[in-house]
């Protein structure tokens, strides 16, 4: 399967995000901010970092970039996206996923090892997980509270689109200690941890990250047996 | 036309070189810019006629203490004279260039380099400490590779005065801000707190790169015709005559406001220029290169061309600026980051420039290498520049500074924290209350608020970072291979014996490295000191670079570059009003498989505690010392280089061979913190028992517990090794006792000092992690 990582100027994971798809068994494909075209991939991967230096407001600038409207009517068509930390809020300022990322708050930049809870399996990135297992991956970032109101956070739960629920306190103030969320169709998901960073033996804190890596891949595999 | 355009020092006219020859009584304001009246006179014999002003404001920068080392220079070539050819093995470039350049086998190399970013950072905590990190960033760039991760040295004033709340904070989040933005894991590094640093914060930034063998780059331009092409940001008026001004003058509360801006860093525009290069190396594209850091275009420009084989011509009209009124003067002293200048064939420009383009980065050919020997600058077809670029460049002052041991040293030494001057605790009650207030001194504390705020794992290398001894990432992921990297100092110790403490340094981060699991192979400094025109303060700092480049020898590992800091003081008290003597050394190793790397603390029960190395009463400069008495005297530990070298050796070879599963230095706060940090690591405890140690080393537990004797590492061993890791021992003739096991990880596991007291881990935890955050804010 190839995977699709796109870089923006001030992608930082992407390296990493590439590493973790050829690690899952996939093969990397790396895509430029400024090309409207995804050379066919299966799936993309909105990698961390603070594309285009994030001075407007995260992600809001990387959502007008040449490549991002080819995401965008991919996702519309059920492609896998997956947007990690920089990338979920690229994914929210796009509309493919609903809400906002706001500075963390107690105003301060985290790196930590983060014990997380898999709420869906459903997902195309979450389905080699089993629901409700306790992950452990790295948190990395200033501005990662996630907020919504009332209504989208009632239906988010209700639609069982949250993905990721924050273990052991809440990091960064996000409500209802959402980590990561799903779009309707479950081929969309963004998250603030990073997956990408346990995916090998030493390098992090364990490989539960992996699992979206692979979940992806054998998505691909079950549909292409399906049809 | 607007008139607030800076007045030239001649008026309205641009002073040209015509104009400077025309006009020879023409006074410049020479000593505002630093100069002093001999120097100003060698720059008319050099030129034969008075300079112009953009003349001198080239020489005022370069001849400037941080960028000619004019104080300095006599006694570095020290490190020249210690270094031997056995030690330059490994060495592929030396000290002169960016940075050192080290043979890490394979076809790799490496590159290294700690620079401080003091003054500003004073000033404005958290851009003096970006663009700090910002600049060591582009040296390891200019020589050609790519940087895999930073660390950082930081020292300030008193924990509690109010305006260490002002700069710990502003330096922390300058240093995550950058560094988190550009992608580049911060591993380690050293933060202490002394009211030497009250007014003269120190932060010391080392970025280490990699590249394979055929990747190294140099700063020369070469080759008559070849182009001169500066990229990256605009020039603005920022950092004007930063270098010379802030970097060498102290700072009054009375006088002229001497404080042009400093620096303001754009860490995505550094982001965007390290791809570039990166870009541009791969595609072969670069002849030259070297980063515009201190000095700006002079020291590009001068630098470039006196490396290399002939003249340079620069129209200074084609800077990119980001404000267009700036003279031709700021343009050149204009300090403005996240700018590189290459130097590229005329053949090669077109796909250069591509490159530049695709990054969005701005790029200028500003002139191109001549077949002179000279450097002319010119703005708008008129020369302002024409000088012997080595004149600016290498053929600043060198200063013969008096040095003089100073009259208190004694009364200093001979003020020994012995047991009559310096009450200890003895019983198990007092020996547990010290421990935990010692652990929650602002020196020993947890850093976990700081580092916390670093992202460690960008680029997946990561394998060991604080609160272990050393930073460790890999390098090739095929084969594992990766380098370990320590930052150490110790002022006090280097305050007491400037010589001694300088080695006690090196001997630290030489060790660190080594308990990591990695074989040392290079050095790299950063000497922070007071005024050079205090007698005092050069006879430390020529003790110190003695001492250094001596103990350097000793253990075998050159000293591959980087940067002295003078002028850290405050106030005229002469020597008391300097900061503590501090150099601060980056020890560079090697592993060729870093998942054989060793960890600071351990985690699996039953596994055997020793204790490598010898424990003397040796309290002088000790944390405890201070924590407990506010007293520095006596002399520092003694150092045995030979012991130090058998210790490395051995656990390397431990690491490889898997006989240790940890393995934690003992340094400030000797084996008491040296259990906390190796218990809390990953959360198990242990069992530990003084009685032999005492009995071998005729100690007592107080000494065993908060001696700071040099050469000790605490190792746990897994049952199933102790025979061999014995049997090496006893070969070796490295002095080991087993003092202790390891505990489980549980919520009721403890420190247990056996016949004395015990603390539950959790009560340790919360007295480690607590201080930090109660000071800055949670």
């Amino acid at each position: 399967m190839r995977i699709g990582v796109v870089t923006f100027p001030g992608s930082l994971d992407d390296g990493d995000a590439r590493r973790a798809v050829r690690l899952a068994g996939g093969e990397p494909v790396a895509l430029w901010h400024a090309d409207a075209d995804l050379h066919g991939v299966d799936a993309v991967v909105l990698p961390g970092g603070f594309s285009y230096g994030d001075y407007l407001r995260c992600g809001a600038i990387a959502r007008f970039s040449p490549v991002m409207s080819e995401v965008i009517a991919g996702a519309q068509r059920g492609l896998p996206v997956l947007g990690i930390c920089n990338g979920f809020q690229v994914l929210c300022e796009s509309h493919l996923l609903p809400g906002a990322l706001v500075r963390n708050d107690h105003q301060k930049f985290v790196c930590k090892d983060q014990r997380l809870r898999v709420e869906s399996a459903s997902t195309l990135w979450t389905s080699a997980f089993e629901a409700g297992q306790e992950i452990v991956v790295p948190l990395k970032n200033g501005e990662g509270g996630f907020v919504a109101d009332e209504d989208t956070l009632d239906r988010l739960e209700g639609e069982g689109r949250v993905v990721f629920r924050y273990l052991g306190g809440n990091p960064n103030g996000s409500l209802r200690d959402i980590a990561g969320i799903a779009n309707e169709r479950g081929n969309v998901v963004g998250l603030m941890p990073h997956p990408e960073h346990a995916v090998e033996v030493g390098y992090g804190p364990g490989t539960d990250g992996l699992e979206l890596f692979t979940s992806v891949i054998a998505s691909a595999l079950v549909s292409a047996v399906g049809a | 036309m607007s008139t607030d355009t800076p007045a030239r020092p001649s008026g309205a006219a641009l002073d040209t070189v015509e104009r400077a020859a025309a006009t020879p009584e023409h006074e410049l304001p020479w000593e505002a810019l630093g100069l002093k009246a001999d120097e100003y006179e060698r720059i008319r014999e050099i030129l034969g006629r008075r300079p112009t002003g953009a003349e001198l404001a080239m020489y005022s920068v370069m001849w400037s203490e941080h960028c000619s080392y004019k104080s300095s220079k006599v006694h570095l070539r020290t490190f020249g004279r210690h270094t031997t050819d056995e030690m330059k093995k490994h060495l592929m470039v030396g000290i002169g260039e960016n940075a050192g350049v080290v043979d890490i086998g394979q076809g790799w190399a490496v590159t290294f380099k700690v620079e401080s970013h003091n003054h500003p950072s004073f000033i404005e905590p958290y851009q003096g400490a970006a663009t700090g990190v910002g600049g060591i960033i582009r040296d390891i760039m200019a020589m050609g590779a790519r940087p895999v991760a930073v660390m950082d040295s930081l020292r300030f004033g008193t924990i509690d005065h109010p305006d260490t709340a002002r700069v710990v904070p502003g330096v922390v989040s300058g240093v995550g801000g950058y560094g988190n933005c550009i992608g580049l894991p911060n591993i380690g590094g050293e933060v202490f707190f002394d009211p030497s640093y009250q007014g003269n914060p120190l932060v010391n930034a080392l970025c280490v790169g990699a590249m394979k063998h055929e990747d190294v780059h140099l700063a020369n331009a070469r080759g008559v015709g070849n182009l001169i092409v500066l990229f990256g940001a605009r020039t603005g008026g920022d950092g004007i005559g930063g270098v010379s001004v802030l970097a060498s003058e102290t700072f009054e509360d009375t006088g002229p406001s001497k404080r042009p801006a400093v620096q303001v860093g754009d860490p995505f525009q550094e982001k965007v220029l390290i791809e570039c290069c990166l870009d541009l190396f791969s595609a072969g594209l670069v002849e030259g290169i070297q980063d515009l850091g201190g000095a700006g275009l002079s020291c590009a420009t001068s630098e470039l061309a006196s490396a290399g084989d002939g003249g340079m011509l620069i129209h200074l009209d084609r800077v990119p600026l980001r404000d267009s009124s700036l003279s031709p003067e700021e343009i050149l002293m204009s300090e403005s980051q996240e700018r590189m200048m290459a130097v590229v064939t005329p053949a090669n420009v077109d796909a250069f420039l591509a490159v530049t383009a695709k990054w969005d980065v701005e790029a200028a050919v500003l002139g191109e290498v001549t077949d002179g020997d000279r450097l002319l600058v010119q703005w708008h077809g008129e020369t302002v520049v024409d000088v012997p670029p080595r004149t600016v460049a290498h053929e600043g002052p060198v200063y013969e500074r008096p040095y003089a041991r100073p009259a208190s040293q004694d009364a200093l030494q001979a003020d020994a924290p012995t047991a009559e001057r310096l009450p200890r605790p003895a019983t198990g009650e007092e020996l547990r209350a010290t421990l935990l207030r010692m652990t929650a001194s602002p020196n020993l504390c947890s850093r976990a608020w700081i580092t916390d705020q670093y992202d460690r794992y960008v680029l997946g290398n990561t394998t060991l970072a604080t609160p272990d001894d050393a930073g460790v990432v890999r390098v090739d992921e095929e084969t594992g291979l990766g380098v370990a990297l320590s930052l150490d100092g110790n002022g006090r110790f280097t305050k007491l014996d400037p010589a001694t403490g300088a080695q006690l340094s090196l001997a630290e981060a030489y060790r660190n490295v080594a308990t990591a699991g990695a074989r040392p192979l290079a050095v790299t400094d950063c000497l922070n000191f007071g005024s050079p025109e205090d007698p005092g303060v050069m006879w430390q700092f020529a003790e110190a670079v003695q001492g250094l480049a001596e103990g350097c020898e000793a253990l075998g590992v050159p000293v591959t570059g980087g940067n002295v800091s003078l002028y850290n003081q405050t106030g005229d008290r002469g020597l008391d009003s300097a900061v503590l003597p501090t150099p601060v050394i980056g020890v560079l190793g090697v592993l060729d498989d870093v998942s054989r790397r060793t960890p600071s603390g351990w985690r699996e029960p039953g596994q055997v505690l020793y204790l490598l190395g010898t424990t003397r009463d040796e309290l002088g400069g000790s944390e405890w010392a201070w924590v407990e008495h506010r007293h520095l005297g006596g002399l520092p530990p003694a150092l045995d280089l030979e012991h130090e070298k058998l210790l490395a050796d051995v656990l390397v070879n431990c690491s490889r061979d898997g006989l240790v599963d940890a393995a934690h230095d003992l340094s400030e706060g000797g084996l008491a913190q040296a259990l906390v940090e190796g218990s809390l690591r990953f959360g198990a405890g242990a069992r530990v028992w003084l009685d032999e140690l005492c009995e071998r080393d005729g100690i007592d537990p107080f000494v065993a517990l908060f001696s700071e004797s040099a050469g000790r590492v605490l190792v746990a061993v897994p049952r199933e090794e102790e025979v061999r890791f014995n049997d090496m021992c006893t070969a070796r003739g490295l002095a080991h006792l087993r003092i202790g096991v390891t505990e489980e990880v549980s919520q009721e596991t403890r420190l247990d000092v056996q016949g004395l007291f015990a603390v539950p881990l959790a009560e340790l935890r919360e007295a480690h992690t607590a201080t930090l955050p109660a000071h800055f804010g949670g």
